[in-house]
């Protein structure tokens, strides 16, 4: 038997009276990589706020990650703990320096570990190192975090951080959106050098593309708030041909007993 | 009256006038006529449109007694140091309102830089000083200017002739230790910054912990034609404390002037800058970061006076307000007619950190001239959520986070500070009043 490492168990989600997520099941081992598919609206990027601990939302059903329950962790216990968001949209904070941001981050999660701080040195050390890995000027370490950077950088950093970081689970919300084909190639390189057997990741894609280049051990296919199939990569490439308005007019495959299928 | 500002005055009074024949009549009579002045007008309440947000009630309730300068006890230069810092260059101590000589120190100012006791400034040529020690009080009276007027005996004189630049800062340390009774200063200081001349100049107002005492301070600076100096005022009184300050600036053709102001300490501070632009081409820049918590009151009244043409005014502040704080940005740009071609903008940003923070922001532009450009913006929220969430999944605790942020908001001011030694100081008291942030460089 693999390792489950994330599962999730007919998970609900509320924004304002609105139900996003409307019972979502998902089981990720360790090491695999599982890509999430869905047109805009579907709640992709809701599932990954909540998988994160956005606050806001009205969340029911069970989230197991290695075993614990996930929903009643803080969003920075979930981080320490190894789970790892990349922003569709990462937020600029003037004023705060990226490589300090980054070294607390990395000394919150090593103390979680029970390893010492890294200190101002030795962090320098290992940042530049895992620059390399998504072809990152050095003079991104000296600015305010995300400020002024492009899309493009902005996405190059949140993967700069998951190598920093190392987390077991990397859930990567929208990573190729604003991106064009050189950058979405070094970003997806960088995700490709993180893959491990120790480490499964969450690919939440919009567009078939980049799973070209993070080839997907399962594909899933969110709409209207539900998985509607899964199935091999094989499944990207039907979409990309059939597109998702047929998905989207299936019957609902568990009409709620409630509203008697009359939506 | 009532009697509560009787028996304030009265406790008051009792040090003062002085008549030590060191005065001429001339002075006297001032002073006599500045604490009728108040005797007459009693003390501003909120009704009172420039005292609409401070509050002057605590401060009348305090049983406060005049500081004498005999009564002063011999703090070291160490201690000085200690709670204002070494900021590299000049150092005037006033304590309790009196000029310090033995604690004060030249370092390496050049000879022709005059740095000495007001008192005996005065003592030497009153008639040239009279105008300037006058004239906050003859121009717009307030209680607290004519308490000045009336009480005010010593504080630091720095006059620096023409075509001289000095480097490093000169600073002056206003420190009260009131040795445990409520106690009065009024310090009283004179700048002169003669043609061409470049200088730097920090006030740092400081108390010992618990102290309960006000300070009552005038400042006057003076930029002749060309004269260019930055200014910072450190506010970092005891929290127990009272803080009124007037900092009044006069500028001459084409000088520059740029203040910062850094408020942190004292239960209720009002500093209220005074700029006249006199001579074409002048050109001033207000910055000034307030910090109010627990039950804070930090007031930040500024009036920019336009009053010939082709000067530029700029003016940034933001309040950080926490607990049961509370924080004004009153800014007033008076445009006078003929200062065609004025150039002014004022932005006042302000975080609200708590549901009970409170700040009152007050832009006035009173424009009498054509053929000018005014703007003007203020902005009250809280922190970023989205950015605390980001924090957050990174792996920094909630608390962390939001004092991050807090940092972040305050760094763009701090980033303005451009004496070094000075601005490391603030940045490690900001960090360390926002829950021990490590400095983010």
């Amino acid at each position: 038997m693999p390792d489950v490492m994330l599962d999730i168990k007919d998970l609900h989600a509320k924004v304002e009276g609105r139900e996003i997520l409307r019972g979502i099941c998902l089981q990720v081992n360790a090491g695999e990589v599982h890509a999430i598919m869905g047109p805009n609206g579907s709640g992709k990027s809701t599932l990954a706020q909540v998988l994160a601990g956005r606050e806001g939302y009205d969340v029911t059903g069970e989230v197991l990650y290695e075993g614990k329950n996930l929903l009643a962790m803080s969003p920075e216990d979930r981080a320490v703990a190894g789970v790892f968001l990349a922003f569709q949209y990462p937020i600029e904070i003037p004023g705060v320096g990226n490589l300090y941001f980054l070294r607390t981050a990395l000394n919150a999660v090593r103390r979680h570990r029970g390893l010492e701080d890294l200190d101002a040195m030795d962090f320098l050390a290992l940042a530049k190192e895992r620059m390399k890995l998504v072809e990152m000027d050095q003079s991104f370490m000296t600015r305010a975090v995300n400020e002024g950077f492009s899309g493009g950088e902005k996405k190059r950093n949140e993967i700069f951080q998951m190598a920093i970081l190392e987390p077991k689970l990397a859930i990567l919300d929208e990573t190729d959106s604003g991106l064009d084909i050189d950058a979405l190639r070094v970003v997806a390189s960088g995700v490709n050098a993180l893959r491990s057997k120790d480490r499964a990741m969450l690919v939440i894609t919009h567009y078939q593309r980049l799973l070209d280049y993070i080839v997907p051990d399962r594909v899933h296919v969110l709409a209207n708030g539900r998985i509607v199939k899964s199935g091999t990569k094989d499944l990207a490439l039907e979409l990309e041909k059939s597109g998702y308005s047929e998905l989207e007019q299936q019957p609902e495959p568990r009409p709620s007993p409630v509203l008697g299928g009359a939506l | 009256m009532s009697s509560t500002e009787n028996a304030f005055l009265e406790s008051l009074s009792r040090g003062e006038p002085k008549r030590n024949g060191h005065h001429s009549g001339w002075l006297n009579e001032f002073r006599r006529s500045a604490f009728q002045w108040v005797a007459e007008r009693g003390f501003p309440t909120a009704k009172d449109d420039a005292w609409k947000y401070t509050r002057v009630a605590p401060i009348l309730e305090v049983p406060f007694e005049p500081a004498e300068p005999a009564k002063i006890r011999r703090l070291s230069a160490g201690a000085i140091e200690q709670i204002a810092g070494d900021l590299g260059g000049a150092r005037l101590v006033v304590v309790n309102g009196y000029f310090a000589p033995e604690l004060s120190s030249r370092k390496k100012l050049p000879a022709e830089v005059e740095v000495m006791s007001l008192a005996a400034a005065i003592g030497e040529d009153e008639e040239l000083l009279a105008p300037f020690l006058s004239r906050p009080f003859r121009e717009q009276p307030h209680t607290f200017t004519a308490l000045s007027a009336a009480l005010a005996e010593d504080g630091a004189l720095v006059r620096i002739p023409a075509n001289t630049t000095i480097e490093e800062p000169i600073h002056i340390v206003f420190v009260s230790d009131t040795g445990g009774s409520p106690l009065v200063s009024h310090p009283r200081s004179l700048v002169f910054v003669g043609a061409n001349s470049r200088a730097t100049i920090v006030e740092s107002y400081v108390g010992i912990l618990g102290d309960v005492y006000l300070t009552n301070a005038v400042t006057d600076i003076v930029l002749e034609e060309g004269a260019v100096v930055e200014h910072y005022k450190l506010q970092n009184e005891a929290e127990t404390a009272f803080h009124i300050a007037l900092l009044d600036v006069r500028q001459g053709r084409g000088s520059r002037f740029s203040s910062h102001s850094l408020a942190l300490g004292a239960s209720t501070a009002r500093h209220e800058v005074r700029v006249k632009l006199e001579a074409e081409g002048a050109e001033v820049i207000l910055n000034g970061l307030y910090m109010p918590r627990n039950e804070q009151h930090l007031d930040n009244p500024t009036t920019i006076e336009h009053a010939a043409p082709h000067c530029t005014s700029r003016e940034l502040y933001k309040g950080i307000v926490d607990g049961c704080g509370r924080g004004s940005f009153d800014g007033r740009i008076i445009v006078r007619p003929g200062a065609f071609k004025t150039d002014a903008s004022q932005t006042n940003k302000n975080l609200l950190l708590s549901e009970s923070a409170q700040v009152d922001t007050r832009p006035r532009l009173e424009i009498f001239a054509d053929d000018v450009k005014c703007t003007h913006g203020a902005a009250v929220g809280q922190l970023d959520e989205d950015a605390v969430f980001y924090l957050r999944s990174r792996g920094v605790p909630h608390a962390a986070a939001r004092n991050l942020l807090t940092y972040a908001f305050a760094s763009e001011m701090l980033s303005l500070l451009r004496v070094e030694t000075l601005r490391s100081r603030v940045e490690k008291m900001v960090a360390w009043r926002l829950g021990g942030v490590e400095v983010a460089v």
